[in-house]
Formats: structure tokens, C-alpha cells, sequence
């Protein structure tokens, strides 16, 4: 449809539009427009604080941010396909929450909790929570055709909602080893999340980058008839990504709780706008079809250094809020600047 | 030759059996009857046209052929052999592809990934082997001459370049019968010869196509038969050289059609006043115009795509900014980049994009067509729902829009009608200066038809009219002719040239000197 003008020396009518040649392999560095970022971040934060670099100070942005980091994969996942999930921060919550509700013994935590199950089937039960809301989401979003924006806000109050309806509004605590230790554990030296955080996301890079179903995904985004016609099963594809993101997230709470060693009933209440930013940021499109892990990744690290680096610098925690909103939108205009597109 | 029985003819199998056939075919949609009884009949090698107006069923049965619909009646057939099941996508693939007017690429995906959607090339690990799916697709592409980079996105494809590597996937699966749903529609004349130079060489490759298409002289020059739809009915189905325009038209319509639109229309008296007056114009992008059009004067602004001829028009308008130069309207100075003051001055715009910048297509057709013109309708400050329809009801009746009501939303229209509905907002404002950009693009021919005689109309109540376009037919009511060419206007042309001489022009050939 384009009519611009084209400035063609000679009549040549036979001439190929040969609009674009050779787009630069440089595309694929598109996945690291953010290094340059977090490199100037790292010698920033070292100039305030010469802690900044030391390994006990990345492990701990590293360890702080896991949680959050699979969170944003899933939210990935969900968005490649074109769709969104508000409800995870909900899920964040409630899957550990439900599973600490069922095993937890109100002897020692002042009534909380029913004692039904043993402890062991903290991690199963979470997973399972997990798997149940998404396809929960996927019945409404895939099968019924509502609206996933809609859904799944209305899912994240009603989540929400619950969570606070069976912990009578209190924390969780008391929680049985098995609960714990992902979230708790070292191994080398470094934290359990840590290493389940970065195995995630070298998964995720191979499964997005290099089979057939994860193409899909991006298919479907980009153009959800044209992957139809090309003989992809949409819907089901559609499904099995909602409850594949809704059991990281799962996953996720199971990480944050362990970390924490209790389960407050506002578990991931409010990590969804985060999450969102550190998609975005790493470019991954809201419209679907767009966006890599390794964008994602760089995405959520950048925030959270940043973060960190206000903390070393002694910035009062009551700032904190108002200086992480700043940081997304800041960063939002530099990856708009270095990305060069709008962000849709 | 001239068989005009109301189901496809038999016999006259040549060379084996048809490559399609498709028989008694009924397919209904709620209470409207998509098609009724109708059938086509494709032989091996041909170029198979299909026309009819908007609404005859020619995209039910593009649908049903491709195995996309299931018809509630009849029967399809392919080589012979009773079509496939319609879960089994892979088996139609091998049979059948279809170019939609639509894009069915994915647009951030590579061009070799669009390829090969699903069907990846991938090793024993079951992980997709990039390098082999990048070689693979340059071969494909190399094999059917087609050039462009398999590592761009599809998005960044031209519209043609995008029909051909569509047109290579599909030959990939398999299919050696191919439909064309209005392939020329967006391109150029430069593009639309290519087309027709790719069609040619695949036909004597063994592929068959059915083209579908608004413009009768492309069925002249590229289809051996034609099949007439309408009103959802086979009409009739003949070789190419055995039937006239005419005939084609009136089978279309279903009466005897006119000559085209009326050329009789008197020219503007001599001592008209100047209207529009067009200074020096340097566009953003480097074309360049000056010229003048007086009330009552029609005056076509022609060129091939890329010619700039659009990117006057819309600096005119002032949808965009220009580099240098002024537009004048009745004395009056637009402000440059500004549609409003545009609008104020007495300006009506069709744009060039219906769909984009045309219509909101959930709104009413009443909202569409009053939406430059809230001033109107307003009492107290509100709009005033009935105001808005009786206004409304004048235009439909005007423009003969085929509409259930003022409250149809305009989705629901056919092409042709959505196109009416832009035309009604243009002449809402009662406007001193018409400026159309491609009014008649993906309109049937009856559409077409009422569409430029409402130029006439306005004309002669001294409206000026400025059709930017690169179809003859829309160019030919015109009194004048400016011919643009790489961002220049290379000629003027006055009433009574002939085709050959503007296509020339329009393609930068340069004709004898006069």
C-alpha cells in the first residue's frame, strides 16, 4: 500500500524492487541492546559502591531477582503468543499459599492452616495450583473466546482474593522442608534459585529458538491465521503456553517463599507492572509475535541492578517505590532511544 | 463455444481430467445464501478468470476450493479424485493454495521461516537446524526465480515480492493449482507485469491458476476462460476470445452496461475561477508539483506507484508536511501539515487507504459519514442522533449506499459500499475541492460506475475534483492529465489521449514529442 517515492535514476521498468538488501546480520544483536546498559550500570554502581562488583553483592542481586525472573519468562511466553496474563502475580501468590494452607499445622502457627496433607506434598500441590488456573485461564481465554486482558485481571483479584480468604489475611509461616529449600538451598556455593533461574532461561532460549513448538508461539503471535493455515494447532498451543506460564509462576512463589521462609498473603501483589516493564524493556512486544529469553533476561537483570545500586548508594526504602517506577520509565526511553521502534 | 448453461460445461476434457470441479455447490450463512447451486470447472494448464460483483460468492467459493469452508451441499473434486477431508490441511496443501489480497505471512518472522512454518527442517535431537532451513529456502526461492533475502522479515517484503514467495510456498507443498484472489490490487502497472510475466512462465511449467479480479482488460491479457458469478449463481463460463467487455459487464450485472462512465460531460466554462493553486510544491520525501485546478474542472494526477503522485495529494491535504512551496484554496492559504485547516478550507478528502484511514469500521455508517462534520448536527452542544441520521439518509440515498440502515455498522458493508460511505464523508462538508486518492481500488465495476458519475455530478456544480489515480478508467472522465514520473510531472494531458499514450507516460516512456 505504500506509495512513498522512490527516487529511480532511469525509467526502467523492469527494475526489481529491490527495497531492502541484506538487512545486517546485526538483527539478531537486537537481543542485546541492553548489555551496553547494564555495563554502564555495573561501573556506576562500582564507583558508588565498591561492593557493587564483589560476588557476595551479584549473587544477591542474582538471588533477589529469580523469582521475579521466571515470572517475567512466563509473562514472555504468554506475550509471544500475542495474549497477556495479569493473573500470575495472583498465582505467584496463592500456589504456595494453597499448598502451605494444606500441609501447614495450626498447632504451631496460632490456627492458620488445616494440616491435611504431609509435608511433602508442598511442591506437588503447588505445581498442581499452578496448572489448575491456567487452565482455568485457557478454558475462558481459548476455548470460550473471552478477553485475555479481562480474564485474567479478573482472575488476579479473585486470586488474590482467595489467597486472602484462606490465610485469614496473615503470613504463612512454619513451612516443611521440602517447601523451603528450593528457594533456601545452595549448591557450590551458589543458591538453588539461581541456578533454577538461569537453567529456565537456557531452556526457554532453546525451546523458543529451536523447535517446532516454540516457532509456533512466535507464529501465532505474529499473524494467529496464518499459523492456522500453516497447519499449527492454535488453540491448543494457546492453552498449554497459559499453563505452562501459570505453573512457573507456581514455581516462582514456590522460590519467593522459600526465600523468605513464610507466605504473606500479598505475595506478588504488584509484581505484575515489574514484570511487565522488564518485558518490555527487553523487547519483547505486547503485541505479540516479537521478543527473545535472552531480551527478556537482560530486561529484569537491568532493573534490579539498578535497584541494588540505589540501595548501596543509601537511598531512603521509603523512595524506593517512587524510584522503581522512575527506573522503568527511564528505562523504557533508553531501550525506546537504542531500539529505535516505537513500542507497541 | 459460448456455453451459457447455468452449471459449468462438460465434455471438452482435452488433456485428463479437470484439476478442480466443483459441482452444485450450496453454501449459506445464517439466512443469506453464499452460493446457490454453483460450480467451476478448471482444466489442466489453463488461467481460469473468475469475476462477478462484490457479493456474488466468488470468496465462498476461493473458501470451499481451498478446503477453508465446507459447503452445505454439492460436491468438489480434484483430478478426479473426491476432495480430501477438510481436517486434513496437509492433503488440501498438495492440492490447492490460494494468494489472498491479505497478507498470510507472518510479519516478524524471516522470510525462510515463513517458508517453512511447521515443517522446519530438523535434526535427530528434534531441534530445528537454521543453517539447512536458510538453504533449503534460498533454493526454493532460486528454483521459482524469486529474489529476495530469505533472512529479512516478511513484513519488510513489498506487496509483490510477498505474493511471490506465497506463490513459492504453495508450489513447495506440492500444488500445482493455484488461485490468485486480486493479485493486482495493490500493485503498480510495473508490478502487475511482472505478475503476469510469473504467471506466464508457470503455466507452461504445468501450474493452473484461477485469477480473481476486478479489472477486466488483466482477464483479457492473462486468462484463457472466465466464469461469471452473481447474485451467489454460475452465470456463464467461456473462453476469453469469445466474449466482449460488454458482455462480460452485463453478465456481471445481469443488464446491458454502458460504455464505461460518460465522457459527455461539458467542460468547465473558460472563465471559471482558479480553486486550487499548487506553488512550487516540494513534498517531504522529494516530489515535486505545481498546478492549478479551476471550479468545475476534473483533473487527474496519474503515475505508477513510487511516482509521488499520492505524496502530492496527501502534502496537499495535508496529511503530511511539506518541504517547501504552498497550497492556496480560494485565495485562502492552508497552513502546511494541518488536515483540519485543510478541511475548514473547503477541502474533501477519499484517502487512499479505506480501511486505514477511511473508515472506523465498528461505527455506524451514520457516524462515518458525519464524522468531519460535527458542526452540523450539533443543538446545545450535543450531537442529535436524528439530525445525524437525516443527514445520513441523504447521502445513502445520494450515493445509492446498500445499507440495512444509518445504524449498519460499516464492517458489515461490501467493499464497494464502505467505499460510497467515504465518499459521503468527503461530500459531507459540501466541499469547494474533491481530492480522491485511488477512489476505485477493490470496487466492483456497478460501484465503480456510481462512484465517478458522482464526480460528474459534483463537477458540474462547480466542485473541483482531483482524482489521483493510476486507473484509466478513473482517469478518463478527467479534463486534464497531469502524468507524474519519479516525483516530477512529466506531461499534460488533455481530454480525448489515448490508453496507450498515459500508460506510457505513467510508465516513462517517453512518447514522441508534440
Amino acid at each position: 500500500m505504500s506509495d512513498t517515492l522512490v527516487s529511480t535514476g532511469a525509467p526502467a521498468p523492469t527494475d526489481r524492487p529491490t527495497a531492502r538488501r541484506r538487512m545486517p546480520a546485526l538483527a539478531r544483536l537486537r537481543d542485546l541492546v541492553l548489555v551496553p546498559a547494564i555495563v554502564v550500570i555495573a561501573v556506576v554502581g562500582q564507583l558508588v559502591n565498591p561492593v557493587f562488583l564483589q560476588s557476595d553483592n551479584l549473587i544477591n542481586i542474582l538471588q533477589s531477582m529469580s523469582a521475579i525472573a521466571i515470572l517475567v519468562l512466563a509473562e514472555t511466553l504468554v506475550l509471544v503468543t500475542g495474549k497477556m496474563d495479569l493473573s500470575l502475580e495472583s498465582t505467584f501468590g496463592l500456589a504456595p499459599g494453597v499448598a502451605a494452607w494444606l500441609v501447614v499445622d495450626p498447632a504451631i502457627t496460632h490456627g492458620l492452616g488445616v494440616d491435611l496433607l504431609a509435608g511433602a506434598w508442598g511442591v506437588p500441590v503447588t505445581l498442581l495450583v499452578g496448572a489448575l488456573v491456567g487452565a482455568f485461564n485457557g478454558l475462558l481465554i481459548v476455548r470460550y473466546g473471552l478477553n485475555g486482558f479481562i480474564v485474567t485481571l479478573g482472575m488476579l483479584i479473585v486470586l488474590r482474593g482467595l489467597l486472602t480468604g484462606i490465610s485469614g489475611g496473615s503470613t504463612f509461616f512454619g513451612l516443611p522442608p521440602s517447601m523451603s529449600y528450593l528457594g533456601s538451598a545452595s549448591w557450590v556455593g551458589v543458591p538453588v534459585s539461581i541456578w533454577l533461574c538461569l537453567v529456565a532461561f537456557a531452556v526457554a532460549v532453546v525451546v523458543l529458538g529451536f523447535t517446532a513448538g516454540g516457532r509456533a508461539l512466535y507464529a501465532i503471535g505474529g499473524n494467529v491465521d496464518a499459523a492456522r493455515a500453516a497447519g499449527i494447532r492454535t488453540d491448543r498451543i494457546l492453552f498449554l503456553t497459559l499453563v505452562t506460564a501459570s505453573v512457573l509462576a507456581a514455581l516462582a512463589g514456590l522460590i519467593q517463599a522459600g526465600r523468605l521462609a513464610s507466605i504473606p498473603s500479598g505475595q506478588g501483589d504488584g509484581a505484575i507492572f515489574q514484570v511487565f516493564a522488564a518485558a518490555v524493556i527487553g523487547g519483547v512486544s505486547l503485541n505479540g509475535g516479537k521478543g527473545s529469553m535472552v531480551g527478556a533476561f537482560t530486561g529484569v537483570l537491568l532493573l534490579f541492578m539498578i535497584v541494588n545500586v540505589l540501595t548501596l548508594a543509601g537511598v531512603p526504602a521509603q523512595w524506593t517505590n517512587f524510584l522503581n517506577g522512575a527506573v522503568i520509565l527511564v528505562a523504557l526511553v533508553l531501550s525506546r532511544i537504542t531500539g529505535g521502534k516505537a513500542q507497541e | 463455444m459460448t456455453d451459457s448453461a447455468a452449471r459449468p460445461d462438460d465434455g471438452r476434457t482435452d488433456h485428463g481430467p479437470p484439476v478442480v470441479e466443483a459441482v452444485d455447490i450450496t453454501k449459506r450463512y445464517g439466512s443469506t445464501l453464499a452460493l446457490d447451486s454453483a460450480g467451476i470447472m478448471i482444466r489442466p494448464g489453463e488461467t481460469h478468470a473468475l469475476v462477478g460483483r462484490n457479493g456474488a460468492g466468488k470468496s465462498t467459493l476461493v473458501g470451499i476450493l481451498t478446503g477453508l469452508q465446507e459447503p452445505d451441499g454439492g460436491r468438489v473434486a480434484f483430478d478426479g479424485h473426491p476432495a480430501p477431508p477438510l481436517a486434513d490441511r496437509d492433503a488440501w496443501r498438495r492440492r490447492v493454495a490460494c494468494v489472498y489480497q491479505k497478507s498470510t505471512v507472518i510479519p516478524t518472522l524471516s522470510v525462510a521461516e515463513n517458508l517453512f512454518l511447521n515443517r522446519h527442517a530438523r535434526g535427530r535431537d528434534r531441534l530445528i537446524r537454521w543453517r539447512t532451513v536458510r538453504r533449503e529456502a534460498e533454493r526454493l526461492l532460486r528454483e521459482w526465480s524469486v529474489d529476495a533475502d530469505v533472512d529479512q522479515p516478511a513484513g519488510t517484503l513489498t506487496v509483490e515480492e510477498r505474493q511471490f514467495v506465497e506463490i513459492a510456498r504453495a508450489l513447495s507443498f506440492g500444488a500445482r493449482f493455484i488461485i490468485l484472489d486480486e493479485p493486482t490490487a495493490q500493485l503498480d502497472a510495473g508490478g502487475i507485469g511482472r505478475l503476469f510475466a510469473r504467471i506466464r512462465d508457470l503455466q507452461q511449467q504445468g501450474v493452473t491458476f484461477l485469477f480473481i479480479s476486478h479489472h477486466l482488460q488483466e482477464i483479457y491479457e492473462i486468462c484463457d476462460t472466465v466464469t461469471v458469478f452473481r447474485d451467489a449463481r454460475h452465470i456463464r463460463t467461456a473462453a476469453v476470445a469469445d466474449v466482449t467487455p460488454a458482455e462480460l459487464v452485463a453478465a456481471m450485472t445481469g443488464e446491458e452496461a454502458g460504455a464505461g462512465p460518460s465522457t459527455d460531460r461539458p467542460a468547465p466554462a473558460g472563465d471559471a475561477p482558479e480553486l486550487l493553486t499548487v506553488d512550487g510544491l516540494v513534498t517531504a520525501a522529494g516530489a515535486e508539483a505545481s498546478f492549478r485546478v479551476r471550479a468545475g474542472e476534473v483533473v487527474g494526477l496519474a503515475g505508477g506507484g513510487g511516482s509521488g503522485k499520492v505524496d502530492v495529494a496527501e502534502t496537499i491535504v495535508g496529511l503530511r508536511r511539506p518541504w517547501a512551496g504552498a497550497v492556496r484554496l480560494a485565495g485562502r492559504v492552508l497552513r502546511p501539515g494541518s488536515v483540519r485547516d485543510a478541511l475548514d478550507a473547503g477541502i474533501g478528502l477519499v484517502p487512499q487507504d479505506r480501511h486505514r484511514q477511511g473508515l472506523v469500521p465498528m461505527l455506524s455508517v451514520a457516524e462515518n459519514i458525519t464524522m468531519t462534520v460535527p458542526g452540523k448536527l450539533r443543538r446545545r452542544g450535543f450531537v442529535a442522533p436524528a439530525r445525524r441520521d437525516a443527514f445520513a439518509g441523504r447521502s445513502i440515498a445520494d450515493l445509492g449506499i446498500k445499507t440495512t440502515g444509518p445504524g449498519q455498522p460499516v464492517s458489515g458493508l461490501s467493499g464497494g459500499n464502505q467505499q460510497k460511505v467515504v465518499m459521503g464523508r468527503a461530500l459531507a462538508s459540501d466541499p469547494k475541492l474533491l481530492v480522491l486518492i485511488t477512489p476505485t481500488a477493490g470496487v466492483d465495476v456497478r460501484s465503480k460506475q456510481n462512484l465517478l458519475a458522482v464526480v460528474d455530478r459534483v463537477s458540474a456544480a462547480g466542485t473541483g475534483v482531483l482524482i489521483v489515480s493510476d486507473e484509466l478508467d478513473d482517469l478518463r472522465g478527467c479534463d486534464r492529465v497531469l502524468v507524474m514520473f519519479a516525483g516530477r510531472v512529466v506531461r499534460e494531458m488533455s481530454r480525448g489521449w489515448r490508453d496507450a499514450d498515459l500508460v506510457a507516460a505513467m510508465e516513462g516512456v517517453q512518447a514522441e514529442h508534440v
